[in-house]
């Protein structure tokens, strides 16, 4: 047996956290995106660079911020304990809090890309087609920018999966609640296990290959909103 | 935003017309309009690029706010921003002819005409989908989808989409604008039975002196954001006072109906109303009690005391002098011809050789007529 339990665990923990954050990320993001793809607000320059902060900053720096903030003595961190919910640090729901941060930019990017190339022409043919503003977003704004979504989706799924600085410093290392693939990569490395590391690494290697080849894939319509 | 719980409309006193008011303020561009409409018929909204018609017509849908404004058409008001009250786009029962048809691209023509249809209640669906089919020639374009279409498919499929909604007012933002000569003499005979077989009030943005001819019944004129005039077509046409008379190229537009056609030398007759007098032009053969328009321009009027007996020209009419205006060296005269109206254009050494005066009865030697409207 080439994969452990834990390395098992691992797997499973990684593809969970990943789906979740896509999941929520795509919530997220899209109100951000359809914001920052139409105002003509001067916050729209400041909000766009704050999005994109994650793609610059190294992970472990946005971990800590997170780490600092969530804890016991930080802002977040009291807020949650005064809700009764305790701290996230060390948590999955904080592991998931932090991907959220970390995966931003590969989610709102692409969505305000798509949005803006979508225009308001489509949007003022419903208006005048007797469509209300929620119903235009259904019918006209999520079909039209289903590329821009299948992009996103693809790019927030496989970034949360490679990620490693942000869920050492706000995860830690627990077998089966926060330890995910590229952290017990580590773990093999560390303890000079090699094999076990080529096996998860390989996967990894694998993996996003596929990833990459399905987006370039589809890139005749996925890639223009990129 | 989405106008809940909010009062209904204030009532407003119905006199059928369309009432509009609006002032919006760009940096280096002012809209400043006050429209009296008919509720019937075609109103062209006629004036160079950026003088305001587009931005006018906006206003009418309420794509655009402006900063004040008044609406009313057919009874109801859309806007009073005295009172505060602003109808949103999609609660305003119009249709929007967009420049570029504007479809959306991610359904077929038959989705395309269904959206608006089905956003309306069954109750107030006065245009079925196969009377606009048929009425603009697409029911073979049902299936496709907006990219295998031409341009001139494009807009007829919008102008349908707009029509089966049921508007009380159906806006059109030079739909002929973004097609060739060919498409546009394509779409334009569709335009006219639109006028002819629906009882809508169309507000229609060109800048095409010919569209405006052939289509309208009132005539907007936008100029720099302002409206220069505002009239009944054939009589605004002939006001001297506007670039129309004055131009080059002006012209009188004339109603006729169709009396006899000479199958040996291909020629139509027409009965102007009002009158004993005929034109004849050459034109294949139409049915008899056709109305038509013809436009003469002011340059192909020449005047004569006594009619000639031994010229070429088809049409040789008793007129009666009205009016004139001396432009430069040449003297543009407006003449009567039953009740109808035209204009000529002679010298001022002509005008005083042939020593005209208001109520003189004149032949008016017309060397060319065109059809506009078959």
């Amino acid at each position: 047996m080439p994969l452990s339990k834990n390395d098992l665990d691992a797997i499973l923990l990684t593809l969970e956290l990943a789906s979740l954050t896509t999941l929520l990320l795509l919530i997220i993001g899209t109100p951000i995106a359809l914001w920052l793809a139409r105002t003509d607000s001067w916050l729209k320059r400041p909000v766009g660079a704050v999005v994109a902060l994650p793609l610059v900053l190294p992970p472990t720096v946005i971990g800590f911020y997170l780490l600092v903030s969530m804890g016991p003595n930080g802002f977040f961190g009291q807020l949650t304990q005064s809700l009764g919910l305790g701290t996230f640090t060390f948590t999955f729901t904080g592991l998931v809090i932090g991907s959220i941060f970390y995966s931003l930019p590969f989610v709102v990017q692409p969505l305000q890309n798509a949005f803006e190339a979508i225009g308001r022409g489509p949007l003022e043919a419903a208006a005048t087609l007797r469509a209300n503003p929620w119903d235009s977003f259904f019918s006209v704004v999520l079909p039209l920018a289903r590329p821009g979504f299948i992009t996103a989706a693809i790019l927030s799924f496989a970034h949360t999966i490679g990620e490693f600085g942000v869920v050492l410093m706000i995860g830690g290392n627990i077998p089966g609640k926060t330890q995910v693939v590229s952290v017990q990569i580590y773990n093999h490395v560390e303890t000079m296990n090699y094999a076990q590391a080529h096996w998860l690494a390989g996967g990894m290697v694998a993996f996003s290959f596929i990833v990459l080849l399905a987006l370039y894939s589809g890139r005749s319509t996925r890639m223009r909103t990129l | 935003m989405f106008g809940f719980g909010k009062a209904p409309p204030p009532a407003v006193h119905d006199d059928g017309r369309i009432r509009a008011r609006f002032l919006v303020r760009h940096p280096g561009f002012t809209l400043d309009v006050d429209l009296d409409l008919p509720g019937r018929g075609v109103s062209a909204l006629f004036g160079h690029s950026g003088s305001g018609k587009t931005s006018c017509l906006r206003c009418f849908a309420g794509l655009d706010r402006p900063q004040q404004g008044y609406l009313q058409v057919a009874g109801e008001l859309w806007q009073d921003s005295e009172r505060g009250f602003f109808l949103p786009a999609h609660k305003r029962a119009i249709g929007y002819v967009f420049q570029d048809a504007n479809l959306f691209p991610h359904l077929s023509v038959r989705k395309n005409l269904e959206y608006g249809q089905r956003r309306i209640p069954a109750a107030q669906r006065k245009v079925a989908l196969d009377q606009a089919l048929q009425l603009l020639g697409i029911d073979h374009l049902l299936e496709r989808m907006p990219s295998a279409l031409s341009g001139g498919e494009r807009q007829r499929v919008g102008i349908a989409r707009a029509l089966v909604t049921s508007p009380r007012l159906l806006l059109m933002d030079e739909p002929l604008a973004s097609l060739d000569l060919k498409r546009k003499q394509e779409v334009l005979p569709y335009l006219e039975r639109l006028h002819e077989e629906l009882d809508i009030p169309v507000l229609y943005v060109s800048h095409a002196p010919d569209e405006v001819a052939r289509l309208a019944d009132h005539l907007v004129l936008l100029d720099e954001g302002q409206v220069h005039a505002s009239g009944p077509l054939k009589e605004t046409l002939l006001r001297a006072d506007l670039p129309f008379a004055s131009d080059e190229d002006a012209e009188a537009v004339i109603d006729g109906q169709v009396c006899a056609h000479d199958a040996a030398y291909d020629l139509l007759e027409l009965q102007l109303p009002g009158s004993e007098a005929r034109l004849r032009l050459p034109h294949a053969a139409l049915p008899s009690g056709h109305r038509v328009r013809v436009k003469i321009k002011a340059r192909d009027v020449s005047l004569a005391l006594n009619r000639a007996e031994d010229c070429s020209l088809l049409n040789l009419l008793l007129a009666t002098v009205e009016s004139w205006q001396a432009l430069d060296a040449q003297m543009l005269l407006t003449l009567r011809i039953g009740d109808q109206r035209l204009l000529a254009r002679i010298t001022r050494y002509s005008f005083d050789q042939l020593g005209i005066h208001a109520g003189q009865a004149l032949w008016a030697q017309i060397k060319s007529v065109s059809l506009l409207a078959p």
